[in-house]
């Protein structure tokens, strides 16, 4: 494998479970890989994880990433290749309790491998503020914060900006972290009647810069329920599109912020799709 | 105010917003300044432990937050005839009330 030097390494975190840090994951993961880059899903979540399932790659693990920190496995043996997208792969984590296994030198280790082989490594965050969750933020360089327009998942999410800027590597070289709001599970309608958080309370409460908002969709569990993320199973689906645009823009497009709805994909796949 | 929020025209968002916008404020400054209620109910309650023998597991301390004005009261129950190196007194309760920052000595 060639030489790469600006591997990128992104925490899709939350703080409170539920929220879609899973299904973002994967979706952005495939999303990434469809356009082109080679990218690793991580899944941090010891004990429960869950980025298998929704990739449809529960069938086919072997070794997972404390089997790697262990040395049980070399990190190749341990990865799985995507049957759909030759550029995604998944890095699982163990289904053991021993979340003890999660050491920071082990992580930094696989991490930094991960790094040469990788455009993108994708580290899918358990819910919470333990362990788990502060070494897959520790070696990011960027950090998707996903958060429902809902009090708990905010307040939850502001406890994770605080720890993003304290706790991760970048933050201790006295650096910035790369931060970036995606709000999943979106009603429009619901905002505008005032029955839900809007858009601009919640970015004005957390101060975290746009990334993507992720309209609330049934395509989202089909995909679960059958294993392949919404951008590769219902690309044209209002998720999908959102996904897409979200990730576009984590690679750095500029890309004008819309919430995508199903009513406009029929048009969409009609007369074809403006340049976003 | 149950009853009045049942009649009001419109969603709860602008509520759940005040709400958050509250509460972060009053979050993110305790995060730069560690567990002050902690560091409070031990210093306030060595001070009185120096005058009164009381039972830990008798402390209250409750915070209120508000927009303006927090309130911290500690509520301490005393066993008469309690007072530590001196005569005893006659309190049975010892209320302090961060509010107007006045104690009130419940008389026995």
């Amino acid at each position: 494998m060639s030489e790469r030097t600006s591997a990128r390494v992104v925490v899709v975190t939350s703080g409170k479970g539920g929220v879609g840090k899973t299904t973002s994951t994967a979706a952005i993961g495939a999303a990434l890989a469809r356009l082109g880059d080679k990218v690793v899903v991580v899944d941090f979540d010891v004990g429960l994880r869950n980025l298998d399932l929704v990739l449809g790659a529960e069938r086919r693990v072997v070794f997972d990433l404390i089997n790697v920190i262990n040395g049980v496995a070399k990190l190749p043996q341990a990865l799985i290749r995507d049957k759909r997208l030759e550029n995604l792969y998944l890095l699982p984590a163990s289904q053991t309790r021993d979340k003890e296994a999660l050491t920071e030198d082990g992580v930094g280790k696989v991490i930094g491998e991960l790094r040469e082989k990788f455009d993108w490594i994708v580290c899918d965050s358990p819910a919470g503020i333990e362990r788990g969750a502060t070494l897959a933020m520790r070696h990011a360089d960027t950090a998707i914060i996903v958060t429902n327009p809902e009090v708990s998942s905010v307040r939850d999410s502001d406890r994770i900006i605080g720890l993003l800027d304290a706790k991760t590597e970048k933050a201790e070289r006295g650096e910035c972290m790369d931060k970036h709001l995606l709000i999943t599970r979106y009603h429009p309608w619901r905002a505008a009647r005032g029955e839900m958080l809007s858009i601009e309370d919640v970015l004005e409460i957390l101060s975290v810069p746009l990334l993507g908002i992720i309209p609330e969709s049934e395509e989202v569990l089909r995909a679960s329920n059958l294993g392949s993320p919404v951008t590769i199973n219902a690309a044209l689906s209002a998720p999908a599109r959102a996904y897409f645009d979200a990730t576009r823009r984590l690679k750095g497009e500029q890309i004008a912020m819309e919430i995508p709805s199903e009513s406009r994909s029929l048009l969409t796949k009609l007369f074809g799709r403006k340049a976003a | 105010m149950k009853l009045f929020n049942l009649f009001r025209s419109g969603g709860t968002a602008p509520i759940a917003r005040e709400r958050l916008q509250i509460l972060l404020a009053h979050e993110r400054s305790a995060r730069s300044e560690p567990d002050l209620l902690a560091v409070l109910r031990e210093e306030i309650l060595a001070v009185i432990g120096r005058h009164v023998a009381f039972e830990p597991d008798k402390v209250q301390i409750k915070l209120d937050r508000g927009k303006s004005v927090s309130t911290l009261a500690v509520d301490i129950e005393i066993p008469n005839g309690s007072r530590v190196g001196g005569v005893a007194p006659q309190y049975r309760r010892l209320t302090l009330d961060g509010g107007d920052s006045s104690m009130n000595k419940q008389v026995a």
